[in-house]
């Protein structure tokens, strides 16, 4: 089902008399595409978990509206919604067995939807094969493993076959070999139920593998939306580019001077029709060639060698304090590189400029 | 060895404290019960075998006090848990003055029972110059009114076990809100979004979690009102047989040192009865939780 916030705000009171309110959503507006992955990412206390409770309806929104589909639900309480939560730490029913977990939902239902014992077993079943738990269903929550907890979590979500499925961080408190093979589960599962699914989650790199779509927050105010890599390679604005990729792109102060990129003394880019500038310079770290006879020059620090690639670690006096450099060349060509000083060009698309005052990019 | 020896050392102040104040006590309480014709003066007893049992059992005051005994336990501490229950769960959802209200709440635990007794003496009880504060009431509305503290049974049981309840309900109220806050409000969200009813979510979510205290009052509840005697005394003055409000420990006191006191194996006797009685109900408590109170 499509899901449409329309100048959907939040505002949290200030705890204290005189205190500014806290805006944790802050006017979004934004059409999610129905049967799609969507990653909502941000740093943490940006408002993902909040936009998440608004569209489940745990909180009620201060201003704007949601749709699914047609229909304005921003009234409705979570129950008559029809969404499926999947809460960070799963909140599943410590005394309840697996099998009454997943029911409870079905359990709750009134009227002309009532179902008899054996339809919500059948229904407890298929969903639980879905998720390749049905060999635990006697089993309480705490004699399952993390990753176990998780499955319930979304086979309980799954039961009502909710219009939206939310999942708030599904993926935090797995480790870290088990957050792989469940972000995979999660994109097999939504795939299999085509569910409009919505996750929050922090990791980027988790949000870019599974996504259909990316939303980028910060605080409360949605930066970017779009496929994970538009988004890689076209940042709109300096918070995103360094958000997005590891190792983290690489910032240094620059300037547009004569249709050319300075960092430095050194003309590194041709940027022709650009207004002359102060500037950051974001180059992604596989934006740089090793090349003697290279416009940017930095001091070299170390190579770190990672089998197929290296990492070539470096400092330059305009980089951001406290940082160092990365650059990751493939390793057949990073022979030879050692000591002193480090010569490179870059490649123009993975370099990206920001204006110094706005960090919006040029 | 020498390790062994210290270690007793140690233990000891605690084994002697213990020894001298709990087990001796005990042994000479079983003692006593089995000493048939037991002279206090004279330390002399004419025999061993169950006649303080079979005596105790067949005393009219005990049997009166064991009616008493087992009323006060049936009627307050079933009503004193749900009573307390429905304040605790009212107190965690409201917000503003919750500390005021849980502090009003938990005033009569820390006033002083002879003090409440006479505040009950004065709502209850009828004198020559007034009928009391209820009394009062109850003609308002057109009744009539009855004594409460000399009048008949069933009002001197009505008043009995309000007093209880009132009396034991700020430790329980206390406890429960406590346990009632500890609930992960997750769960109750996950439940709100599942579609339960607030009913359900009370029997289904709340009631299980907060299962261990519920049982914890319990049995205390009815170990406590097994044990009540002060309340009784605050209520209807020392002579309790006279009120026909004695219960079973307020027996034992005065086959001790009542009007009728100086029967040490008596006294002995009915207390082995009532610890009879407590374990058996504990026991059933014990047994019936292990289906019903969920330990996560």
């Amino acid at each position: 089902m499509k899901v449409v916030l329309e100048n959907l705000t939040k505002r949290f009171a200030s705890r204290t008399e005189k205190g500014k309110d806290v805006i944790a959503v802050n006017n979004f507006n934004i059409e999610i595409p129905d049967g799609q992955l969507i990653g909502l990412l941000g740093p943490s206390g940006c408002g993902k978990s909040t936009a998440l409770n608004l569209i489940s309806g745990l909180e009620v929104p201060s201003e704007g509206r949601i749709f699914f589909e047609d229909k304005d639900v921003t009234k409705l309480p979570p129950e008559e919604r029809g969404v499926g939560l999947v809460f960070q730490n799963y909140a599943l029913y410590p005394h309840l067995t697996v099998e009454q977990n997943i029911i409870f939902p079905l359990q709750n239902l009134k009227g002309s939807q009532k179902m008899s014992k054996e339809a919500m077993h059948a229904k407890a079943l298929e969903v639980a094969k879905l998720v390749q738990i049905d060999a635990l269903m006697e089993r309480k929550p705490r004699e399952l493993s993390g990753g176990q907890q998780q499955r319930v979590a979304i086979a309980r979500a799954l039961v009502k076959i909710p219009n939206v499925l939310l999942l708030d961080e599904p993926l935090s408190n797995l480790d870290a070999r088990l957050r792989l093979q469940t972000r995979e589960e999660l994109r097999r599962i939504q795939r299999e139920t085509g569910v409009t699914t919505i996750f929050v989650t922090h990791d980027q790199e988790e949000a870019m593998s599974i996504s259909d779509l990316i939303i980028v927050m910060k605080s409360g105010v949605i930066n970017q939306v779009g496929k994970p890599q538009d988004v890689y390679d076209e940042p709109v604005n300096l918070f995103v580019a360094q958000f997005l990729g590891t190792p983290a792109i690489n910032t240094l102060e620059g300037e547009i001077r004569d249709g050319k990129l300075y960092i430095g003394d050194e003309a590194v880019l041709d940027l022709p029709g650009k207004e002359d500038r102060a500037v950051y310079v974001g180059i992604r770290p596989e934006g740089f060639v090793l090349d003697p006879d290279g416009p940017f020059t930095c001091a070299l620090d170390r190579v770190e060698v990672m089998g197929r690639d290296v990492s070539v670690v470096f400092t330059h006096e305009k980089m951001q304090a406290g940082r160092n450099m990365r650059a990751i060349i493939p390793a057949e060509s990073a022979a030879g590189v050692s000591g002193g000083t480090v010569r490179f060009t870059l490649k123009p698309n993975k370099v990206f400029v920001f204006d110094k005052e706005s960090e919006e990019r040029v | 060895m020498k390790n062994n020896l210290k270690a007793w050392l140690y233990l000891l102040p605690a084994i002697l404290f213990l020894a001298v104040f709990m087990v001796y006590p005990l042994i000479d309480v079983c003692v006593y019960s089995v000493e048939e014709n037991y002279n206090f003066a004279s330390q002399q007893a004419t025999g061993i075998g169950i006649d303080n049992f079979r005596h105790v059992l067949s005393d009219p005051y005990f049997v009166q006090a064991l009616k008493n005994t087992f009323l006060i336990v049936i009627i307050t501490v079933p009503l004193s848990t749900g009573f307390s229950l429905l304040i605790s769960l009212g107190l965690s959802s409201v917000k503003k003055l919750q500390n005021t209200f849980q502090t009003i709440y938990f005033l009569p635990y820390v006033t002083n029972t002879l003090a409440v007794g006479l505040v009950f003496m004065i709502l209850f009880k009828k004198t020559e110059y007034t009928d009391g504060m209820v009394n009062l009431l109850i003609s308002w509305f057109g009744g009539t009114g009855v004594d409460f503290i000399e009048g008949p049974y069933w009002a001197k049981m009505f008043v009995m076990c309000f007093y209880t309840i009132w009396v034991v309900m700020p430790f329980k109220i206390l406890i429960l809100t406590s346990a009632l806050a500890s609930v992960n409000q997750d769960y109750y969200k996950a439940a709100k979004v599942d579609g339960a009813s607030s009913f359900r979510i009370f029997t289904k979510i709340t009631l299980p979690m907060i299962s261990p205290t519920v049982f914890y009052l319990i049995i205390t509840g009815f170990i406590g009102a097994f044990k009540a005697y002060s309340d009784e005394v605050a209520l209807f003055g020392t002579n309790l047989n006279a009120a026909g409000m004695n219960t079973i420990v307020g027996y034992v006191y005065d086959m001790l040192y009542g009007n009728s006191g100086g029967y040490p194996s008596y006294a002995a006797a009915a207390a082995l009865i009532l610890f009879g009685i407590v374990f058996t109900i504990t026991y059933i408590n014990l047994t019936v939780s292990k289906k019903t109170v969920q330990y996560v």
